[in-house]
């Protein structure tokens, strides 16, 4: 049986053509990207990324432009208003400057114990009824009532004789509840009973000189006692010595990021080019960089940093800031140096480079073009936590004194001051750490989306 | 194999002998006196204790007779604790800080690896957020604020349970081990989580994943035979310097805990210019240090088998 | 052509089924699973294992009633047992009671007989006679040799014992210190057994308060031979003949005290075990451990202070009587070496609003005079007897005496003062104050150097400071001990004060076996410091602590070991 062609009518000889020449062969579909565009895109794609690059602008925006704004020296300790939460009461009234008591024998009427004058955080002066037998007299402070088991607060001290039936407190006086007791003492000093106990309420006060001093009135003012006056505005509060918690994190702000990014910054870097060189040419020089690597990192990193300080000729009560990024610098390479060196060798096997330096590639071209790229992941991954760690380092740092000096701020010693007071007032705590929280968070989301943009293994995956 | 070993170890020992060089002039160019105690000494005194410590010698003598004793192994006596070899003290501490140390490592180890692929296989989904948030938080938060809280937990616990559920300070028994070593290795299993995340990631996309998919390998298969051998590498390197970093870090979890261990020495040391256990105490990490190279190096070239250096 | 009925199953895939066929382990989530409980078990074991290799401490109650023990904390390991050349609060601590001398100080601090049953004290020297039932923990008689044997060590120069020079009294002890004569010439000698005749070198009259210190504690020749070298490195290399024996020490962990059955006075001893169980200085970790009922006692800082008052405890002050102030740098061309300059600080500083505004602690007292308020006096306290004239805090006449002082010096401005501190928090809290309340008052920039311990003394010795913030706590309890700090010729003076005046009332208060005359001199020292402005006194500083009910009797001392435990005794709640 033989196969009959048949003719398709569309088929005739009109069908058919020459196409004219056009300028352009071919029309791109897309614009050319270079490796970066492309990543740019891609990050501007990823939404959490974004969010974290916007938040570190805000946060270099709340470094630089913050002091302009809100310009309270960081360092002005305002004495009344230590440990303050943010929002805490702070009018307090006008009294006149603090006079020695003076013994006044005739003012001993009443029983129990009694206040001798209004209280106020400026003194709170008590008096109190003889027990016979006593030889001394103990005074207690506490913020709920006292127990019978002898639980009676704090011990402010003695009244010094038993003559002595009054007594002076000063010792950090706060606005609020207080309840007094005092215990007569025998010649033994054992406690006697006979407690007498009093609740007193203290109010918060200021000398007019002390108001207009701090600018809180203003000059030539005719207030005077009684009137009402208000305390400084610290809108997030104080730290134990009353300086404003707002501009000391502003100031803590621009010595931690300063530390934090240009120190890992540099030592990625050079671990990075040292590690890629090594796992690159292998054999006996990579394992002799190797082994100097493996020597820095046993180096007492303590030691090296106050031999450092010396070295600069830091003086003293200066702010030791360089040599702690010069010794940062020069003691934390080779962790990045070691994990880059690791994934070069594993890179290194790959088909690609292979296939490349068959071709003719050059070492500079293999290293810069072809492995680093790859190992963009993990160093990334690298740098993001290198940041925090040198945050943190430099918190420890700054804490035993080779790091920033006092009243210079940093988040991270203002964080070791808050530890202290956790219990008591956790917002000297809680602001810094939540600051470090933040530029961390931030870095490292900011981090995966780099990464993701950047790694070249994923963009043929589109 | 054996001639690489022995070279390495050669190699080890150079390195252990700069890093004792480095500390001895490191040490003696930091002002103050060793010997300064509490009162000032008359100057007699004071000749005795220089002489007795070796202390009026030149530099260089001291510097070779430390090194004669180092040779046979003898690191001398502490300066602060005056009854006390530099040798008994750390045989006698640093079993503790490694105790703590090896179960702090092997928290961070498994859980970084376990938590790691967690969040690679369920990526994007609700187990993926809650181990990163809880990794953030790990690393973003100082050790000693983490350690504080930790006891600070603790106590709550055991004020509403009415009962010790576990100790709250000290050393001894397995109670006492567990929330020290997780606080100490908190941060490097959150590392250590990021860092097995990214790998596997990364070699969830590669070719030989994509080939064994397309042959059919279930993917439990793939799992474990390919992506979580690969995806180790990186976190097999980073152990080597973790443990010993681990083991020195572990200052600030010795003392918030009251455990007895070799880094809270060593801190104080340094503080109190406590020479000979400085340069002991260095030396030996050193050397610890050299070692687990060594190990990590020969680990990674038999997991990877196409990283055989020769 | 497939027919349906001889399907063989499995041939199509199911999606979630894997063609694996084992049950379990199927998917990578289960994988994960297994691994994760795996690595629990793993652990689990592991730490079992580790803690069966090492030793430990077990969890006991800090109060028990049953057995009469106590535990507590110990702020570090000991530095040094051997009482003969210990220098340190800490072993003090515990070889207080481990060990006794010639006297000790009774329940209300007064001096009372220890090993010694009577003594005499003359101008040419002293004479101890031992009590007959007086023994070491393995049951031979403590003697008077012992004593001697300790003694010649601590002066030995080959000891170099910090605390040679609180022997310095005795005939010859400095010349041995100084290697000019051999250690058997030292002015102690054993008459009999059971009595001990010392010679002075100059009048001492306090000698016999000296002899409770654990410098001059007794160590028996035989025993310390027997060790080899190793004598007070371990539980058995120490003999023992005070109130407890150690029972066991654990390097850096662990110091436990039972009740030592030879001391002679050992009826009045109701503790049968004192348990230094944990070794750690962090506040934090005290607290939790008082609060959790595992220890007896605690010292609370002033963060503390809230929890403290909130949870009901009983909480107690002690006054250290340690005295803090700042030193002036009186060397030739410092700023501070000019008076007025001095004047100026002294009227803008005022220690009662640095101790109730800065530091905030209670049981701190504000520093006004040299010595502190507990020194005794003539027949009451230093202070009443001799109150200090106190300068009240004016800025008008501190601007003017820093004006004096400016053109005195020939400046047109001042520059940098530099102001030497510790790294304690209290110190930094303080200096920082300094630093803004002389800024703010006196527009001088304040430099603070913020050094460690160590290197604090090397500047110090080497004067390389302006202004230094330092302490100082007594040797024992004589005004002396504060009052010749700043003669000219002490090693302690770092400040190179001079002032022949302030060194002849020394020199009497020294040697003058008069009280009344020793007190005077005291006085007149007491007015110079303040006159000349030596140093500002800042505070005397204080110590709260909080005890556990059921504990009684603790005594806090201000010098000797502290906290005693020796009259203490657990009570019913």
């Amino acid at each position: 049986m033989s196969i009959e062609l048949r003719p398709d009518p569309a088929m005739v000889p009109g069908a058919f053509e020459p196409l004219r020449r056009e300028a352009t062969a071919a029309k791109l579909t897309r614009p050319s990207l270079s490796y970066w565009e492309d990543a740019w895109i891609r990050l501007k794609a990823n939404r959490r990324a974004m969010l974290s690059l916007w938040i570190i602008i805000g946060m270099l925006a709340f470094t630089l432009f913050g002091p302009l704004v809100w310009q309270v020296d960081p360092a002005a300790q305002d004495v009344q208003q230590t440990s303050s939460a943010p929002g805490a009461n702070r009018s307090a009234i006008i009294v006149a400057p603090y006079v020695r008591w003076a013994a006044d024998p005739a003012a001993s009427t009443g029983t129990g114990l009694r206040l001798a004058a209004p209280a106020t955080t400026q003194q709170v002066r008590l008096v109190w009824q003889p027990v016979a037998g006593a030889a001394d007299y103990r005074i207690y402070r506490n913020i709920v009532p006292p127990r019978d088991n002898g639980a009676l607060g704090v011990p402010l001290g003695t009244s010094g004789s038993a003559d002595l039936t009054r007594y002076e407190d000063r010792m950090h006086l706060l606005a609020g509840t207080s309840h007094y007791s005092v215990v007569p003492l025998g010649g033994d000093g054992a406690v006697m009973p006979g407690r007498q106990s009093l609740v007193v309420e203290v109010a918060r006060a200021i000398t007019l000189a002390e108001a207009s001093d701090r600018g809180l009135v203003p000059q030539g003012s005719t207030l005077t006692e009684g009137d009402e006056v208000r305390y400084a505005l610290h809108p997030l509060g104080t730290d134990y010595l009353g300086r404003d918690m707002l501009a000391r994190l502003m100031q803590g702000a621009r010595v931690s990021l300063f530390i934090g990014i240009v120190a890992p910054t540099i030592f990625v870097l050079f671990g990075v080019i040292y590690g890629s060189m090594a796992g690159f040419v292998g054999g006996r020089t990579d394992q002799l960089m190797m082994r100097f690597a493996d020597f820095v990192i046993a180096l007492p990193f303590l030691l090296f940093m106050i031999l450092f300080k010396i070295a600069f000729g830091i003086g003293p009560g200066e702010s030791g800031i360089l040599p702690m990024i010069v010794a940062m610098v020069i003691l934390l390479w080779p962790g990045t140096a070691r994990l880059v060196r690791g994934q070069i060798l594993q890179v290194r096997e790959e088909g690609y480079v292979n296939a490349a330096r068959l071709l003719g590639a050059r070492t500079n071209y293999l290293v810069l073009r072809h492995m680093i790229p790859n190992t963009m992941g993990v160093i990334l991954v690298t740098l993001t936590f290198a940041i925090p760690s040198a945050i943190f380092t430099e918190a420890f740092l700054s804490f035993i004194g080779m790091g920033v000096a006092p009243p210079t701020a940093s988040w991270g010693s203002m964080s070791n001051d808050g530890i202290k007071t956790m219990l008591v007032s956790p917002h000297e705590l809680l602001l810094p750490a939540v600051m470090i929280s933040i530029t961390v968070l931030a870095f490292n989301l900011l981090g995966d989306g780099l990464r993701d943009a950047l790694d070249a293994k994923m963009r043929s995956r589109e | 194999m054996g001639r690489y070993i022995f070279t390495r170890l050669l190699q080890g020992l150079v390195t252990v002998w700069f890093i004792a060089t480095a500390t001895f002039l490191a040490m003696h160019a930091v002002p103050g006196n060793p010997l300064s105690g509490n009162k000032a000494l008359t100057p007699e005194i004071q000749r005795n204790l220089e002489a007795k410590y070796g202390l009026d010698k030149p530099v260089s003598e001291q510097y070779l007779i430390y090194m004669g004793n180092l040779a046979r192994g003898d690191l001398g006596i502490s300066f602060t604790q005056k009854n006390r070899q530099v040798n008994d003290i750390i045989r006698e501490h640093f079993p503790v800080s490694a105790t703590l140390g090896i179960i702090a490592v092997v928290f961070a180890a498994l859980g970084g690896i376990l938590f790691g692929a967690l969040t690679a296989l369920y990526r994007n989904k609700w187990p993926d957020t809650v181990i990163m948030l809880l990794v953030i938080v790990s690393i973003s938060v100082p050790s000693f604020v983490i350690a504080a809280f930790a006891q600070l937990a603790l106590v709550r616990i055991n004020d509403a349970l009415g009962f010790a559920l576990l100790p709250v300070a000290g050393w001894g028994t397995v109670s006492h081990m567990i929330v020290p070593s997780l606080v100490l290795g908190l941060g490097t299993m959150a590392y250590l989580t990021r860092l097995m995340r990214s790998s596997m990631l990364e070699i969830v996309n590669s070719d030989y994943i994509r080939t064994a998919n397309a042959k059919g390998l279930p993917a439990s298969r793939i799992f474990t035979g390919h992506q979580l051998r690969n995806a180790i590498l990186p976190v097999v390197t980073v152990l080597g310097p973790a443990i010993a970093a681990i083991t020195t870090g572990g200052f600030v979890v010795e003392l918030v805990f009251a455990i007895p261990g070799l880094g809270r020495f060593f801190v104080q040391a340094v503080q109190q210019l406590d020479y000979t256990v400085i340069m002991g105490t260095t030396v030996f990490f050193g050397a610890f240090l050299v070692l687990m190279v060594i190990i990590v190096d020969l680990l990674y070239g038999f997991i990877d088998p196409r990283v055989r250096v020769n | 052509m497939s027919s349906p009925e001889t399907g063989q199953g499995g041939n199509a895939p199911k999606a979630e089924r894997s063609p694996l066929r084992r049950r379990w382990l199927r998917t990578p989530g289960q994988q994960l699973a297994v691994l994760g409980v795996g690595s629990v078990v793993a652990i689990g074991l592991i730490m079992a294992l580790l803690s069966w290799a090492s030793g430990g401490t077990g969890a006991a109650a800090g109060v028990d009633a049953a057995t009469g023990a106590i535990t507590l904390v110990l702020d570090t390991e000991p530095p040094q047992m051997n009482s003969s050349i210990s220098s340190d609060a800490i072993s003090a601590r515990v070889l207080g009671h481990l060990m006794e001398g010639l006297t000790r100080q009774d329940a209300q601090g007064a001096l009372v007989p220890g090993v010694a049953e009577r003594w005499e004290i003359t101008e040419k020297g002293a004479t101890f006679w031992l009590r007959a039932d007086a023994r070491w923990s393995d049951g031979k008689p403590v003697t008077a040799h012992d004593f001697v044997f300790a003694w010649r060590n601590t002066v030995n120069p080959q000891s170099a014992s910090e605390y040679a020079n609180i022997m310095f009294g005795i005939r010859n002890a400095q010349d041995i210190s100084s290697g000019k004569l051999p250690i058997t010439a030292l002015g102690a000698t054993a008459v009999s057994d059971r009595e001990l005749r010392i010679e002075f070198a100059q009048p001492v009259p306090y000698f016999a308060r000296l002899m409770a210190f654990t410098v001059f504690y007794p160590i028996r020749e035989d025993f310390y031979r027997s060790t080899q070298g190793r004598y007070a490195s371990s539980a058995n290399t120490l003999l023992y003949n005070g109130a407890y024996r150690m029972d066991i020490w654990t390097h850096g962990a662990q110091i436990r005290m039972v009740k030592n059955q030879q001391y002679w006075n050992r009826d009045i001893i109701k503790i049968n075990v004192i348990d230094f169980a944990y070794f750690t200085s962090d506040n934090n970790t005290i607290i939790n451990l008082f609060r959790d009922g595992k220890i007896a006692m605690a010292e609370i800082g002033q963060e503390n202070i809230e929890q403290a008052q909130l949870q009901g405890w009983n909480i107690n002050s002690f006054s250290e009587g340690a005295l803090f102030y700042v030193e002036f740098n009186h060397r030739p061309g410092r700023i501070t070496a000019n008076k007025n300059f001095r004047k100026a600080i002294q009227y803008t500083l005022d220690s009662s609003e640095e101790v109730n505004q800065v530091i905030k602690i209670p049981g701190y007292l504000p520093g006004k005079s040299l010595f502190p308020v507990w020194l005794d006096g003539v027949e009451g306290k230093f202070r009443t007897e001799y109150p200090v004239r106190e300068v009240t805090p004016d800025l008008e006449k501190a601007r003017y005496h820093l004006e004096l002082a400016r053109k005195e010096l020939g400046l047109e401005r001042f520059p940098p003062i530099m102001l030497l501190t510790g790294d304690t928090p209290v110190s930094t809290r303080v200096s920082e104050y300094y630093q803004e309340t002389l800024k703010q008052s006196l527009g001088l920039e304040i430099r603070i150097d913020v050094q460690i311990f160590k290197q604090r003394l090397a500047k110090m010795l080497a004067g390389e400071f302006d202004m230094v913030m330092a302490g100082w706590s007594a040797d024992y309890a004589d005004p002396l001990t504060f009052g010749d700090m700043f003669h000219s010729s002490n090693v302690q003076n770092r400040g190179r004060y001079k002032n022949p005046e302030l060194d002849r009332q020394i020199d009497i208060a020294r040697s003058s076996l008069n009280v009344k005359e020793r007190m005077d001199a005291f006085g007149r020292i007491q007015d110079i410091i303040v006159e000349d402005v030596v140093i500002l006194p800042e505070y005397e500083r204080g110590r709260l602590y909080v005890v556990d009910p059921a504990l009684t009797g603790m005594e806090r001392r201000v010098t000797g070991f502290d906290p005693d435990f020796t009259y203490a005794r657990i009570v019913e709640k």
